[in-house]
């Protein structure tokens, strides 16, 4: 009886934490492949484990820790883009790589065995708390309202900067908002697929939803449902399997887009575009 | 009066840099000026003081809100023919033109679909007002740029060499086009085209660190020597309209 409660907490769990990651993923990451910030995603992800180290020795929580050092790195590497007038793909590779090692010192100096560093690294399911759950429900409602609310803004910003400046004097406020809001969803979703793997979470959705269609939108829905479709796939397969879960959900995602890109290129031969000029 | 803007006096630059000094110039209700002169002159710089998206270091810039309210400024910006992969409509890019008139929780009413039903129309784009801009040619892509630029119904339209992205099937249609605009808008038009420009606009701005005005569609190399505006004259093909004889 015991085993079966678990058991029905342990699917809830997951599958609560798969559509909020899916949710939160799909929106962020759809903002991240469309801007081609996809290396800046993965500077801020490397550079919050500094985050996760302090927040060990210093016996907080490590996904605030986490969270602090993403926002700061992704304002950060902006700062020093804009500001000091270093080269943007540098500034990430500075801050990718002084998170880490920021990371491995604090973690080292820990007194004490640290055993959920590899759950940081590769993500585990079964360290998902209820509270991460919870936080990534919050998000979720947050990144909906915030990208239903400012749509257009957002939108317009992103895909041409320099005009949007003509008529707006909040386009460094809204770029500031969301690149800290891209932050928190890697941070909260590293829990779901660990440092190292998160990335793919946030890019392998939309371009698996940009197989089928190219608009804003539709993007954003479709990565939803793929990110779904292979998070609990990839969540079942790692169950019944006994192998890693994080792992499982990026090589399930992956092996999806495959397929479909395979599918959506064997649809293209079958009906030749006809474009007239 | 008939002015949309004048400037005077003005210096304006970057940092400590000094781009345009003391420059002078008035545009009207339905003037076309061509602005030429080198690259690092000072054109773009001239575009940027008159969006508001630079401030001028001295001197002022006086807008005639009997004709431009809202600033209405319609722009197409210098564009290279490179990154146009971000997922949006044409019908979503020529809407963005009316964000000037809208807040920052922008909705696009029935009313401005009509606006941009209307501009697609003339464009000569309807039938791929959906498609992404991926899955669109060169041409129709600067059309959709210029949708963006006049679907506001702007009183003066800036334009940022536009003949360097136009492809040549497209360029005469283009031209015309802002024939007919400038029947409702005037026109300020960077080139360093003098040759083709030089049969559509009514005058020149000729700029280098200073501007000189010139009242007139033709110019001469002499004279372009005379305003320090070091620039090739170059003639094409069929040449009807470029007549290289100093007037008065």
């Amino acid at each position: 009886m015991e085993g079966t409660i678990f058991q029905y907490e342990f699917i809830i769990k997951g599958l609560l934490g798969a559509l909020f990651a899916s949710i939160t993923a799909g929106l962020a990451g759809t903002y991240i492949v469309s801007r081609r910030m996809v290396f800046l995603s993965g500077g801020i992800t490397h550079a919050s484990f500094g985050g996760i180290g302090i927040g060990y020795f210093a016996g907080i929580n490590p996904v605030i820790g986490a969270a602090v050092f993403g926002i700061l790195s992704a304002l950060g590497i902006e700062f020093l883009a804009v500001k000091q007038k270093i080269r943007e793909d540098s500034a990430i590779g500075i801050l990718w790589a002084f998170g880490m090692a920021v990371g491995i010192i604090f973690i080292y100096l820990t007194p004490g065995y640290t055993p959920n560093l590899m759950s940081y690294l590769f993500g585990s399911i079964l360290t998902v708390t209820t509270a991460d759950i919870i936080a990534l429900g919050i998000l979720s409602v947050i990144l909906i309202l915030y990208f239903s609310v400012f749509y257009r803004t957002i939108l317009y910003i992103s895909f041409d900067e320099a005009y949007a400046r003509t008529y707006s004097s909040y386009v460094d406020a809204i770029k500031y908002i969301t690149t800290a809001l891209m932050a928190l969803t890697i941070v909260l979703n590293i829990r779901m697929a660990g440092v190292v793997l998160v990335i793919s979470l946030l890019t392998i959705p939309p371009n698996i939803a940009m197989l089928f269609t190219k608009t804003y939108p539709k993007i954003v829905i479709g990565s939803v449902i793929a990110g779904f479709t292979g998070t609990t796939a990839g969540y079942a397969i790692s169950y019944f399997a006994g192998i890693p879960v994080g792992a499982t959900i990026i090589f399930t995602l992956v092996i999806i887009w495959i397929i479909l890109k395979w599918l959506s290129q064997l649809m293209k031969k079958r009906q030749p575009e006809v474009r007239d000029q | 009066m008939d002015f949309l803007f004048k400037i005077d006096s003005l210096s304006a630059g970057y940092g400590n840099d000094i781009v345009l000094k003391d420059v002078r110039l008035t545009v009207n209700r339905n003037d076309f000026v061509g602005v030429i002169g080198p690259n690092g002159g000072g054109k773009t710089t001239l575009l940027k003081v008159i969006l508001g998206l630079i401030k001028p270091f001295k001197g002022t810039i006086d807008f005639n809100y009997t004709f431009l309210r809202q600033n209405r400024i319609g722009y197409l910006p210098q564009m290279s023919a490179g990154d146009n992969t971000f997922p949006v409509t044409v019908s979503d890019v020529i809407l963005s033109g009316l964000m000037i008139q809208k807040g920052i929780v922008a909705r696009m009413s029935g009313e401005d679909r009509e606006k941009a039903k209307i501009v697609i129309d003339e464009l000569g784009l309807t039938g791929i007002e959906r498609s992404p801009l991926t899955e669109i040619s060169g041409g129709q892509l600067q059309r959709v740029f210029l949708g963006r630029a006049i679907i506001g119904d702007p009183a003066l339209l800036l334009l940022d060499e536009p003949d360097n992205f136009v492809d040549t099937t497209f360029e005469n249609d283009f031209y015309e086009k802002l024939h007919q605009l400038n029947e409702r808008m005037a026109i300020l038009m960077v080139s360093h085209d003098v040759g083709t420009i030089s049969s559509h606009v009514k005058s020149f701005a000729c700029v280098n660190r200073k501007l000189h005005y010139h009242p007139s569609p033709v110019i001469t190399n002499e004279q372009l020597s005379a305003y320090d505006c070091p620039i090739q004259l170059v003639t094409h093909g069929r040449v009807p309209h470029t007549v290289l004889e100093k007037h008065d």
